[in-house]
């Protein structure tokens, strides 16, 4: 053994000292949106009497439960740099079927869940195959879905709603547990497993593999195409998840039902710190981004803010969330 | 006589209408240090990519330590023992530094002892990570993301996982290409270790210097075809660009040419362009 080892030759690291922008940037990061919706939270109770209200923190939560699930999947489809417009469509044709297997007066539970989830995760793999098969962008394959899934969902039902649903299936929308409403407990569950698979096991690692370097991953025996489509499949099964949530709330199948979800569910994830351009992004964000956006639309709403204005602010916190999300990631 | 670490023998694929490798025999010996030699498109990365999983050959088989392969995926030539440094280090900027040696062998536990609830194993990861670098004598923060490193930590990180996981064969491609300071006497010395640890190494290359210096032995490829294979002292640097540049050692121009280290053997002859080509293994040293 010569004296020389590879550790001679290659470059020394250079020590690198954090500037003091490098470090606010990075306390932004990893506090920033934490710390706003905290400080949302304090003006919210000192501005509306109502507002720390536990009822009304329920509903808030109640409400946001619905597009909450539907932006975990959103999480993991914009990690790997893609997108899927297609959800808001799939919560209107899971909700139909699911209504439609779950007649009134009978006790059907399980099987209008299965024919829900079983739904989303046709149209998820269906989303894959275009876009890993087919070679489709994922906004050109997903708005192909986002029109097809919604005009299903019409013909299907014959543009009606499908009304009057089984008693035990309608609990999983208004039912609780314990004082926690059963549709924030589907959220924070999903929002468990989801965080787990993300953080913790290899299928999330190559999820943020894909997204941040995607030939890279393919180098390394990263099977891109196998992680893309368990990523849109998992997305389909989420805003499924939403689709019989809801379904079961309005106690009945409403083809338009879902209309927009897309758009509120890419918000919450982008506000929760999430890069469009992939490789970047948590669960616990989403999470953040999500409660965020329903307890700013509460709070007009108690503070008496003309319902007009709450897209638009919606819009603002938008802005903010990705010039914030920029200038901490120069 | 030994086997060959690995052989390629007739290797042939097409992209579309475009004819890439044109039935390409190379072998290389355990331990030996090798380098490919051509300009851009001769079909060097092309064939690494074959060898390598990333490609399939059209034609052609491989065989790895005597016995016939296939590699259908990356991740099975690597359970082989052939990594790859890319030119780029295949380094995904956004996951830190000990995810990125693991990455695509990310090790697995069980949570909490529950079966089928199988976990990646950061402690293993950051250890093993801790190790290879220390190894290298690198002070890396194996937390650290990879956006936040220089070229020359990057490149140690490839390296570094390269050398995680028992390689026999590493292949480099265009290593001085995207270094900081791209010193030639650095590669001599890191193949030189390489051999030490009796690892084989192939160099992607069009310097000259560069497959000299470091090289055992040199396949010249061009237009698809290997089109010279030759022991480094056997030829000199000024046939082999030749040989890169116009397919011909050109033996009128060669005589004229001071600087040649030795005349060309007539067994050369053999191995030019039109002449059926023959592997070159053990049984011409």
């Amino acid at each position: 053994m010569s004296a020389t080892s590879v550790k001679d030759l290659i470059e020394k690291p250079e020590l690198d000292e954090d500037s003091a922008l490098t470090k606010a940037k990075h306390f932004v990061g990893d506090y920033g949106l934490g710390i706003l919706f905290i400080g949302v939270l304090v003006f919210l109770s000192i501005a509306s009497p109502h507002f720390l209200n536990s009822e009304n923190i329920w509903n808030v939560l109640r409400q946001a439960s619905i597009v909450g699930v539907i932006a975990l999947g959103m999480t993991f489809v914009m990690i790997t740099a893609g997108i899927d417009l297609s959800v808001g469509s799939i919560v209107g044709v899971t909700g139909i079927l699911v209504a439609k297997a779950a007649p009134d007066g009978t006790s059907a539970v399980i099987v209008p869940i299965i024919v829900g989830i079983g739904v989303g995760a046709l149209i998820g793999f269906i989303n894959s195959a275009m876009i890993v098969w087919g070679k489709i962008l994922p906004f050109l394959a997903t708005l192909a879905m986002l029109a097809l899934a919604r005009s299903a969902a019409l013909v299907i039902s014959g543009g009606t709603v499908v009304s009057g649903l089984s008693e035990p299936f309608q609990k999983i929308g208004s039912g609780y547990v314990g004082p926690v409403p059963a549709p924030v407990v589907i959220f924070f569950g999903a929002a468990v497993l989801t965080d787990f698979v993300l953080s913790r096991t290899k299928f999330g690692y190559h999820v943020y593999a894909v997204g941040g370097n995607e030939e890279s991953a393919q180098k390394v025996g990263i099977s891109v195409g196998k992680t893309l489509f368990g990523v849109y499949v998992l997305t389909g099964v989420l805003a499924a998840v939403s689709g019989i949530v809801l379904t079961a709330r309005l106690n009945g199948g409403v083809p338009l039902s879902g209309t927009g979800y897309e758009l509120q569910a890419i918000a919450a994830v982008v506000i929760g710190g999430t890069s469009l351009f992939g490789g970047i992004g948590s669960i616990r964000g989403t999470v953040l981004g999500v409660l965020l956006i329903g307890f700013v639309l509460n709070g007009m709403d108690l503070l008496n803010v003309s319902s007009y204005y709450q897209q638009g602010v919606q819009g603002l916190i938008l802005v903010l969330a990705v010039l914030l999300n920029r200038w901490r990631s120069d | 006589m030994s086997t060959p670490l690995v052989a390629l023998t007739d290797i042939k694929k097409k992209f579309g209408a475009v004819t890439a490798l044109r039935g390409v025999t190379v072998d290389v010996m355990p331990g030996e240090t090798f380098a490919l030699l051509g300009d851009n498109a001769a079909g060097k990365s092309t064939l690494m990519k074959v060898l390598t999983g990333v490609h399939q050959p059209d034609h052609g088989t491989i065989e790895w330590e005597g016995e016939k392969v296939t590699f259908p995926t990356p991740a099975i030539s690597r359970t082989r023992g052939i990594e790859m440094i890319y030119q780029d280090f295949a380094l995904a900027d956004n996951l830190d530094v000990r995810t990125n040696v693991f990455l695509g062998r990310e090790p697995k536990k069980n949570l909490l002892g529950i079966p089928g609830l199988r976990i990646v194993d950061t402690k293993h990861m950051e250890r093993e990570t801790r190790r290879v670098l220390d190894s290298l004598d690198i002070e890396i923060n194996p937390r650290l993301k990879v956006r936040r490193l220089s070229g020359g930590q990057r490149q140690s990180v490839a390296i570094g996982r390269a050398l995680a996981f028992d390689a026999k064969l590493i292949i480099m491609d265009e290593p001085t290409a995207s270094l900081s300071v791209a010193k030639v006497d650095k590669l001599i010395e890191v193949t030189q270790r390489l051999k030490e640890l009796g690892i084989a190494v192939i160099i992607i290359t069009h310097r000259l210097d560069e497959a000299f210096a470091v090289a055992d032995r040199l396949a010249v490829m061009r237009q698809g075809e290997v089109v010279g294979r030759f022991e480094v002292n056997e030829v000199s640097e000024h046939q082999v660009a030749n040989l890169i540049s116009h397919g011909t050692m050109g033996d009128a121009v060669l005589g004229h040419h001071p600087g040649e280290r030795r005349s060309i053997g007539s067994t050369l002859s053999a191995d030019q362009p039109g002449s059926p080509q023959k592997p070159m293994g053990a049984n011409e040293e």
